[in-house]
């Protein structure tokens, strides 16, 4: 494979070394053959800290390709720092082309949202990750976790579901809302809006998630079950808001809440600035 | 009018403009060379290169300088780099019995074959501000006793283990079979032995130093003595497919911690004392001694002994001693989480009204009465 | 129940010998409990009735020896042949385990009724209304005010704390419960309720059991039949209000003259 140069040195298309890519390749092969359960894989360092996305980029590193067109969002939109430094970081590495369109992107790596404009068949849309364990803050011990999962044995997160109506009336868990997926696996499916859940569900586009720093991928094929967990007579319900988007008046995505005054003024303007543009 | 800002990509332009500039500092000043931070700062320099899992006084000057002496920035752009450098193979051991000792000191007997070789080291300074430093140009004294190379020292473990006294070193992998490679594979709990080590390797010095501390401290204790610590050059040797047989390759400086432990053993099997385990690159006995302390509390379930606290918690200590890891996830919350948020506070929203509803309601049929 | 003809022990060991190092905690452990029995071991702390207990309830694992369990899911099971997901659920469904520190056998961090919910979670229920109907239920059961379901345990007594384990663990009616000085620990007024609870509850659930206890007088009130251990061998066994007022063997004798006339 051609090499591209960074600032004199030289690296591998799209940084990782082949080897690496293969490794992350056969993970993700294993992660879509076993629907949310997460694999464990040999994370690299990477130009960019921990935290700050190198799951998502190792994923994308790996299955890139320069006929790629390539999506970068966090929050929903294009033009935030962190989605801005993976954009260029790609556009540099892998020489491949780069769009704000949901439409025209083969590729969508994406932080804390699920773009507004539905996916396709054929487009892979890369979660950054940073505690892939859904039962992590319900039991610390990894060992534990695991055999939870390996023995179906849920009934502490369907707990920590009473304890949260019981508490508020209500489950209140309103980002990273668990969910089931293929009916075997909980799964997070990272820190998006509840909001965004049911377009995980049974989405023509492939998913995958990666988490860098606690090196695990995992992902959900096209067409497959994604349920949010609830009980019978609590449904799992989505956020809404009585107002509508400032800029182009949609009444369906999510909203962003912006403060435009020294008094306090509100505005809500749509999170998805693809979504929203294209409105106006 | 609310106008959605653009420009990201600018304000980051420029952002990094700023940052180059201030690495730069005041240019009327000299600009630091690699070769003075690796001479004058040679111990970050191992510092660097230990917790970045590299061995290249260079580069890991060249990080220090770029990341304007911010040690942990520098093990992050020094591991960075690591990840792109191919790999030919694993070395042969190193073997330390064999090193060209500058320092080399026990504990546990106040005289040993080779004797207490004291070397360079802050020890025995005062702590006291020398201001004649402030000034530069001062040629200091050449050393008036010889350097004193030694070669070959006899371990004091070896000494102690062909006595039964001490346990032979731990299991590590067996003869021939690949080393595991924690720079390529996930932790997987409970950890190898030598995943074990490789973790606390390079992991954070002052988390380490304070988890080893608490061992002291009594959380956890295991009534550690310094078997030996030594620091000198090692021959790293590597055997190429094609020629069959080892050539050396470079030389390298470490330190190395032998930890002497509580015994094990009871009225019927005979007490030996028990090993912890340090190594650190170039010079760096605080780590190597930290590492030791640590690696010989996580053994506690393998010595039957109860495990109670967090020195002895392998899982706390090594999901947790990763400094780059560290870093980037604490720091990762100066990132944009306004959806989240956004979520939340229409959540919190919603409970408040209701709260709000009730006691209106409450109100209501209290004032009906 | 298992059909008209109970002729199967639900609960069998044979041979059961537990080390620890070189110390023997049990040794040779043969015994039979049927359906509807309550099984006491007694003996003084060091006789080896915990750790033959734990080997029971699968929670340690003997170097010699067979248990075997009846259950209602599999039919008659080596309990330390089963694979540890069958281990584990039947000892969330069939099973109950009443520890001496109840909070050993509860999530202090969450509510009474999330303790007593979680079982029937574990395998299903997902209607909340019903879910906390039983828990409401179950705590009036083991007379605990049904105000108290949201609070967490941390805010209760320790008696309390003992009922909601029992509780917790009976929701899911078991066939065989262990319990492991399940008053020890309590005020003696406190003990004489909770042992009431459990007599009433054993007999109303028609429940299987073995009680481990130094305390005679538990025994006597709950116990059918009474396995005495000292060193980790049962040197005594038989009914109940036999082998305590006519005892046999000489540790048996030295046990019942040493408590203390009240």
């Amino acid at each position: 494979m051609p090499d591209s140069n960074i600032e004199g040195g030289a690296y591998n298309y799209a940084y990782l070394d082949e080897q690496t890519k293969r490794m992350i390749r056969r993970a993700i092969l294993k992660a879509v053959a076993v629907p949310g359960y997460q694999v464990p894989f040999g994370g690299r360092e990477m130009p960019l800290p921990y935290g700050w996305g190198t799951g998502g980029i190792q994923v994308t590193a790996a299955i890139i390709g320069r006929d790629d067109i390539l999506k970068v969002i966090d929050q929903g939109a294009d033009d935030t720092t962190n989605a801005v430094s993976i954009r260029r970081f790609f556009a540099k590495v892998a020489d491949v082309a780069t769009t704000t369109s949901t439409e025209e992107a083969t590729i969508i790596q994406t932080r804390h949202r699920v773009p507004e404009t539905p996916l396709r068949e054929g487009q892979i849309i890369v979660f950054q990750v940073p505690i892939p364990e859904p039962l992590r803050m319900l039991e610390p011990r990894e060992t534990e976790t695991r055999t939870l999962h390996a023995l179906s044995e849920y009934g502490v997160m369907q707990v920590s579901l009473y304890e949260s109506i019981a508490r508020f009336g209500r489950i209140a868990k309103t980002y990273n809302y668990p969910v089931m997926v293929n009916d075997r696996y909980i799964m997070s499916p990272s820190p998006i809006p509840k909001f965004d859940n049911p377009k995980l569900d049974r989405s023509p586009a492939l998913q995958l998630y990666g988490a860098g720093r606690e090196k695990r991928i995992y992902a959900v094929p096209p067409y497959t079950p994604v349920k949010s967990l609830d009980f019978d007579d609590h449904p799992f319900e989505v956020e809404s808001w009585t107002e509508c988007c400032a800029l182009c008046g949609s009444r369906e995505s999510f909203l962003d809440e912006m403060i435009v005054d020294d008094a306090g003024k509100r505005m809500f303007i749509c999170s998805d600035t693809d979504w929203c543009e294209r409105r106006r | 009018m609310y106008v959605a800002v653009k420009g990201g990509e600018t304000a980051i332009a420029h952002s990094l403009d700023l940052i180059a500039d201030k690495r730069r500092g005041d240019r009327a000043v000299a600009e630091l060379s690699l070769e003075q931070i690796d001479q004058q700062l040679g111990l970050a320099v191992d510092r660097v290169m230990t917790e970045g899992s590299c061995y290249d006084r260079a580069l890991a000057a060249l990080a220090i300088k770029q990341a304007r002496g911010d040690l942990v920035e520098a093990i992050f752009l020094l591991r960075a780099y690591r990840t792109t450098l191919p790999r030919f193979g694993d070395s042969v051991p190193l073997d330390t019995t064999s090193m060209i000792v500058e320092r080399r000191i026990s504990g546990t007997f106040k005289d040993i074959p080779g004797g207490q070789v004291l070397g360079p080291t802050y020890d025995y300074t005062h702590r006291l501000l020398d201001f004649s430093l402030a000034a530069s140009g001062e040629r200091p004294q050449a050393p008036t006793a010889p350097g004193g190379s030694a070669q070959s020292l006899p371990r004091v473990g070896d000494i102690l283990e062909r006595d039964g006294l001490l346990e032979p070193p731990p299991q590590g992998s067996s003869e021939g079979e690949k080393a595991e490679d924690l720079t390529r594979q996930p932790l997987t709990l409970p950890a190898s032995r030598p995943l074990r080590l490789q973790n606390l390797a390079r992991g954070d010095e002052g988390f380490l130093l304070a988890l080893g501390y608490s061992t002291q401290r009594g959380y956890g204790n295991n009534h550690p003595f310094v078997g030996e610590i030594r620091f000198g050059g090692v021959p790293v040797s590597f055997v190429p497919e094609e020629l069959g047989f080892a050539i050396e390759i470079a030389d390298i400086d470490v330190t190395e911690c032998d930890m002497v432990n509580q015994f094990a053993g009871s009225h019927d099997v005979p007490p030996q004392f028990t090993r912890g385990y340090g190594l650190a690159f170039g010079h760096a006995e605080r780590k190597a001694m930290a590492m030791a302390l640590v690696d010989r509390a996580l053994r506690a379930e393998e010595l039957s002994e109860s495990a109670s606290s967090p020195a002895q918690d392998e899982e706390f200590v090594l999901a947790h001693s990763d400094n780059v890891e560290a870093s980037g996830f604490v720091q990762h919350l100066k990132l944009p989480h306004y959806v989240d948020f956004q979520s939340e506070l229409v959540t919190v929203r919603a409970l408040r009204e209701e709260v709000e509803q009730r006691n209106r309601r409450a109100a209501l049929d209290q004032a009906a009465e | 129940m298992s059909g008209a003809l109970l002729s199967a022990p639900i609960l069998s060991s044979r041979g059961l010998t537990k080390r620890f190092g070189g110390r023997i905690a049990c040794r040779d452990i043969d015994f039979d409990l049927w359906p509807g029995e309550v099984l006491g071991v007694v003996g003084e702390s060091g006789s080896g009735k915990t750790t033959l207990l734990n080997c029971l309830a699968g929670r340690m694992t003997p170097e010699a020896g067979t248990i075997t369990y009846d259950s209602a899911a599999y039919g008659p099971v080596d309990v330390h042949g089963l694979s540890e997901a069958r281990r584990r659920l039947l000892s969330r469904t069939e099973w109950g385990f009443v520890n001496q520190d109840a909070r050993d056998g509860l999530r202090m961090g969450v509510s009474a009724g999330a303790n007593i919910g979680e079982r029937l979670m574990a395998v299903g229920a997902r209607h909340y209304g019903d879910i906390r109907r039983t828990a409401a239920d179950w705590l009036d059961r083991v007379e605990i005010e049904q105000d108290r379901l949201d609070d967490r345990p941390t805010t209760y007594s320790g008696g309390m704390r003992q009922r909601l384990q029992i509780a917790r663990n009976l929701v899911s009616k078991p066939r065989l419960v262990f319990m492991d000085e399940p008053t020890g620990g309590l005020d003696v007024s406190v003990q004489a309720r909770i042992l009431d609870l459990l007599r009433g509850l054993v007999g109303t659930l028609n429940l299987s059991a073995v009680l481990v206890t130094h305390d005679l007088g538990v025994a006597r009130l709950l116990t059918h039949r009474l396995m005495v251990m000292q060193g980790g061998r049962v040197v005594e066994d038989g009914l109940t209000d036999q082998v305590l007022d006519d005892p046999q063997h000489a540790y048996t004798q030295m046990l019942v003259a040493s408590i203390l006339p009240v």
